[in-house]
C-alpha cells in the first residue's frame, strides 16, 4: 500500500519535474535574440510623498550569449530607443523624450554592453556593463534570474538601479527620486 | 518698537514689508508665469514652473499672515480730503485686492492638484506640500488652469490701477496716501 503511494508520488513528481525544477544555466548555453514582443522593459522612479513615475520602452533589441564552459564568459548586449517611452501620458512621454531627458531626436540609441557575467547562484547571476546614454557611458550592474528554459526558449528577469544624474537626466530631483529601479523581463530565442 | 503696528494715522513696518514683499513677489510671478509657458525648453519649463509653485506657496503663506495683521491692527484713516464716493469705494476696492491676493494662489494650487501628471508639490525643495482635495482630470485641469490665468490677468490689472491710483494721490491730490506705505515716519496726516 505504502509503496503504491510512494511509487505514485514519485511518477507525478517525475511529471512536474520540467515545470517546477529550477532551471540550471549550465543547460542553458547558447546565443539568444530578445523577442520585444513578449519581453517588457518597465521602469519606475519614486517620488516624493509617495507614489511614483511608472513606464516602459516599447522598443528594445538585445541579444544574450550563454558560454557553455563559463557562465561567466558570458555577453550580453542590448539597445532601448528612448523615443518609444510610453508612461500612460503623453505630456509625460513628450517631456521624456524631449532634451529634457532622453533628447531621443540627438541620442536614439540607450546602450548596454556587459563586461562581466558572475554567477551568484544556480538561477542567478550579476551582469556588470557599461550602460551609455546621452552620451555619457558609466559601468551598471543588473540581477538576471533565469526564469524558464524550454523549446530554446530562455526567460530572465531582469533588475537593477541606475542613478539618472549621471547621465545628465537629473531634471526634477528630488521631487522625483535620481534612483530608476528597472523591472525587466526578457525572453529570448535560440539562434 | 511702536513702529512696527498700524495706528490710526500711519502703517506700521509689518504692513509696509508685507504690502511692498507680496507686490514684488505677485509682479514676479506674473512674468514667471507668462514666460514658462513659453519656453521651448521643457528642463527650464519644469524647473520654472516649481519656482513658480515654490514662490506662490510662499505668496500664500504671507497673504494670510497679511490679512490675520489686517484684522488685528488698526488701519490708519483715509486723508480727510478724501471725497464720499472714494471713501465708500476704498474699502471695497481693498476687500477685491485681498480676494484677488487669495484666490490666485488657491486657484493655482488647485491647478496643481488637479492635474493628472500628479507633479508633487515641493516648496524650494523644503517639504511636500499635500494637493487639495479634488478629483483628477484633464477637465479639471484646463478649468482651473483657466481660472488662474483670467485671475492673473485681472490681478495683474487691479495692480496697475492700485498704483496709478497710488500716483494720482501722491502727485495729483499731493497726500500721503503713498508716503505712509512706503515708511512709518511720514506720517502724520496733512490735515
Amino acid at each position: 500500500m505504502y509503496a503504491r503511494i510512494f511509487g505514485l508520488a514519485a511518477m507525478a513528481a517525475c511529471l512536474a519535474m520540467p515545470v517546477l525544477a529550477a532551471v540550471d544555466l549550465n543547460d542553458a548555453a547558447g546565443s539568444y535574440t530578445v523577442n520585444p514582443v513578449s519581453s517588457s522593459i518597465r521602469f519606475s522612479i519614486g517620488k516624493v510623498g509617495g507614489g511614483g513615475l511608472n513606464g516602459a520602452f516599447g522598443r528594445f533589441k538585445g541579444s544574450i550569449r550563454i558560454d557553455n564552459s563559463d557562465v561567466g564568459r558570458s555577453q550580453v548586449n542590448f539597445t532601448i530607443y528612448p523615443e518609444s517611452v510610453g508612461t500612460g501620458q503623453g505630456r509625460i512621454d513628450a517631456f521624456l523624450r524631449s532634451d529634457a531627458v532622453f533628447d531621443a531626436a540627438n541620442n536614439p540609441e540607450i546602450q548596454f554592453r556587459s563586461t562581466s557575467v558572475t554567477r551568484t547562484s544556480d538561477t542567478t547571476a550579476l551582469v556588470s556593463g557599461r550602460l551609455t546614454a546621452r552620451g555619457k557611458t558609466f559601468a551598471e550592474k543588473f540581477t538576471a534570474e533565469l526564469g524558464g528554459l524550454k523549446g530554446g526558449t530562455i526567460k530572465f528577469h531582469v533588475t537593477g538601479k541606475v542613478l539618472r544624474s549621471r547621465y545628465g537626466m537629473d531634471v526634477g530631483t528630488p521631487i522625483y527620486s535620481n534612483i530608476v529601479d528597472f523591472d525587466m523581463t526578457l525572453t529570448g530565442k535560440k539562434g | 518698537m511702536q513702529a512696527i503696528t498700524n495706528s490710526t494715522t500711519r502703517y506700521g513696518w509689518a504692513a509696509i514689508i508685507l504690502h511692498w514683499l507680496i507686490g514684488i513677489i505677485f509682479i514676479g510671478q506674473f512674468v514667471l508665469g507668462f514666460v514658462m509657458v513659453r519656453l521651448t525648453s521643457q528642463r527650464t519649463a519644469f524647473e520654472l514652473i516649481q519656482l513658480h509653485k515654490s514662490f506662490g506657496f510662499l505668496l500664500l503663506g504671507l497673504i494670510i499672515l497679511r490679512i490675520a495683521w489686517r484684522l488685528g491692527n488698526a488701519a490708519p484713516a483715509l486723508p480727510a480730503s478724501t471725497g464720499a464716493l472714494e471713501r465708500r469705494t476704498a474699502p471695497l476696492v481693498h476687500l477685491a485686492l485681498y480676494a484677488f491676493q487669495l484666490a490666485l494662489p488657491l486657484s493655482g494650487w488647485a491647478l496643481v492638484s488637479v492635474s493628472m501628471l500628479e507633479i508633487p508639490s515641493m516648496p524650494f525643495n523644503l517639504f511636500v506640500m499635500p494637493n487639495l482635495p479634488l478629483g483628477l482630470s484633464d477637465a479639471a485641469e484646463n478649468f482651473w488652469a483657466a481660472v488662474h490665468w483670467y485671475l492673473a490677468y485681472a490681478g495683474i490689472a487691479l495692480v496697475v490701477l492700485h498704483a496709478l491710483a497710488a500716483l494720482r494721490h501722491h502727485f495729483w491730490l499731493r497726500d500721503n496716501v503713498l508716503t505712509r506705505m512706503i515708511t512709518p515716519s511720514s506720517a502724520p496726516d496733512m490735515e
